[in-house]
């Protein structure tokens, strides 16, 4: 506890980057990289409705001829 | 005539509601004893000093009052959107907000006035001095009702989903910090030698504030949960 | 040039002119953090009185303009989408929440780190910091009703209902939380504003220009992904390059 005020103290512009700069940036990487996965899943998911509905329409038009 | 036959659908309402909860007597009774027992377990986790005791009786009162009303918001249209009620009551030719209105207006006598009612024996408890008891029940006494109106929203928004207790919580503990601080606050204004009016009228504007629009408020959140 | 704002209301134009627009946000939010931080901390000069401790406002204060901000923008598409029933504004109430959420965070955060060296308590119960917290809890409050619905159309709605309610209260709650502060008289550190530099100033204004391009960024990234999701059924997003390869 108070080796943390003291080694604050020394080095203020450290705990000002580690503690709210770094941590700032870290949920900034952090919210770009889950935007970034959750739109490769959901354009995976669309991709595979896309094919299983070719598929089903392909089947179909098999059948017909 | 018109405006009769609203109040007459009010007292209806309040009536058939009252009755309702007359018959489930055990659901009125357990909002109660939880009020009672959390209250009763802050002396133990803070220990017996009675100078803490006497400054912390109003925020402990209040805190608790709070969480014991949201024990029984839940119920607050289950019941009846579970047997088909509330679909006639949105059919009905007469105002929802009014049907609203009155569904509020028997919660809070069923949850809200019961513990007003417990609180100067429990205020008792802490050694309140009979003034600040005073502030504190007109407090509570205002700040309840508002507090069974916005807990109304949160219920109406959270009707019929899985979780809703804790969900129903999570919503509407936020929106009721200004009640709480202006009654709590009414009863510290007191017992510092100050008087209340200020909180207890602020309490007052919040209470005409949610009367006219949290029913209305309500009967599209229910219009929103139920098509 | 004219545009017309109304063909961009839709989902189908939106997504793509989101797609066009969110690499030269990135690109110029990046810059002006590069440019604000350096301004920060290489030219405005170390405070007299707080040291070098202050440069943490430099993200703590525009954090907390955003969280606020992007409540009132989140309800303000929340109110359209419900009174309009349009679809697009409902997304973007959806997408805002998360990002608003996050500032909401980073900016209690940083507080708790600039009340350490100030007030000597990583948490005091300081109006602002307690409106903060009240305000991360309505964002959760929403996202958390938006997540327990699992139709999307009821899902919008009650949660716009609620994010209005929210915005009601928030001014309510701001007050009520300062009033309660001043009559306990809790230990408040002000800036008077104009003992700030002018280069603080600058560094201040840069990242809140930074944040706001990150914001806009990450919220069209996220509701480009929604639109997708909510509209996969339809014909234009099966003939979307993207899906199609």
């Amino acid at each position: 506890m108070s080796s943390l005020d003291i080694w604050m103290r020394e080095n203020p512009l450290a705990y000002v980057w580690l503690g709210s700069y770094a941590v700032a940036f870290l949920i900034f990487a952090i919210e770009i990289a889950m935007v970034i996965h959750k739109r490769k899943i959901t354009l995976q998911q669309v991709r595979l409705m896309r094919e299983a509905e070719d598929e089903a329409r392909d089947d179909k038009s098999g059948e017909n001829n | 005539m018109k405006k009769s036959s609203l109040f007459g659908l009010l007292a209806l309402v309040i009536r058939r509601d009252l009755v309702l909860a007359m018959r489930r007597r055990a659901d009125v009774l357990t909002t109660l004893i939880f009020f009672v027992m959390v209250v009763s377990l802050f002396p133990l986790g803070v220990g017996p000093e009675m100078d803490m005791l006497r400054k912390m009786a109003a925020g402990v009162l209040w805190v608790a009052a709070l969480l014991s009303s949201m024990l029984s918001l839940g119920r607050l249209f289950s019941a009846d959107y579970l047997d088909g009620t509330l679909e006639q009551m949105m059919l009905a030719p007469q105002s929802l907000s009014v049907l609203v209105l009155g569904k509020m207006a028997a919660h809070w006598m069923v949850s809200g006035l019961p513990l007003v009612l417990m609180a100067p024996v429990l205020g008792l408890q802490f050694d309140m001095p009979a003034e600040a008891l005073g502030v504190l029940i007109i407090s509570l006494l205002f700040g309840t009702p508002v507090l069974s109106m916005i807990g109304a929203i949160g219920a109406a928004l959270t009707l019929g989903l899985r979780g809703g207790g804790v969900l129903l919580s999570l919503l509407v503990l936020p929106l009721c910090i200004p009640v709480l601080i202006f009654g709590t606050g009414a009863v510290e204004a007191v017992s510092t030698g100050l008087s209340a009016t200020s909180h207890l009228s602020l309490l007052g504007a919040l209470l005409v504030f949610a009367l006219v629009f949290t029913p209305w408020v309500t009967a599209q959140a229910l219009r929103i949960s139920m098509e | 040039m004219a545009i017309n704002w109304f063909k961009y209301s839709a989902p189908t134009t939106f997504y793509g002119l989101a797609g066009k627009l969110i690499p030269w946000f990135a690109a110029s939010s990046a810059i002006l953090f590069v440019a604000g931080l350096y301004i920060g901390f290489a030219v405005a000069p170390a405070d007299y009185q707080q040291g070098e401790f202050y440069r943490i406002i430099f993200i703590h204060v525009p954090a907390s303009i955003l969280s606020m901000f992007l409540y009132l923008v989140m309800a303000g598409y929340a109110a359209l989408g419900l009174i309009f029933n349009t679809r697009l504004s409902a997304m973007m109430a959806t997408a805002i929440a998360p990002t608003g959420a996050l500032f909401a965070f980073i900016s209690l955060w940083t507080g708790a780190l600039w009340g350490k060296p100030m007030w000597g308590a990583w948490w005091v119960w300081d109006a602002r910091l307690t409106s903060e917290l009240i305000l991360l809890f309505l964002y959760l409050g929403f996202i958390a009703l938006h997540a327990s619905i699992d139709d999307p159309r009821r899902a919008d709605r009650a949660s716009a209902l609620l994010a209005i309610v929210g915005s009601v209260n928030v001014p309510i709650i701001y007050f009520s939380v300062k009033w309660w502060n001043t009559l306990h008289q809790g230990s408040t550190i002000k800036f008077s504003g104009t003992s700030m530099h002018v280069a603080m100033q600058q560094a201040m204004f840069t990242v809140l220009a930074a944040c706001w391009l990150y914001a806009i960024a990450v919220v069209l990234a996220r509701v480009r992904s929604i639109i997708l999701e909510r509209e996969r059924n339809t014909t234009w997003i099966n003939e979307l390059p993207e899906v199609r390869s």
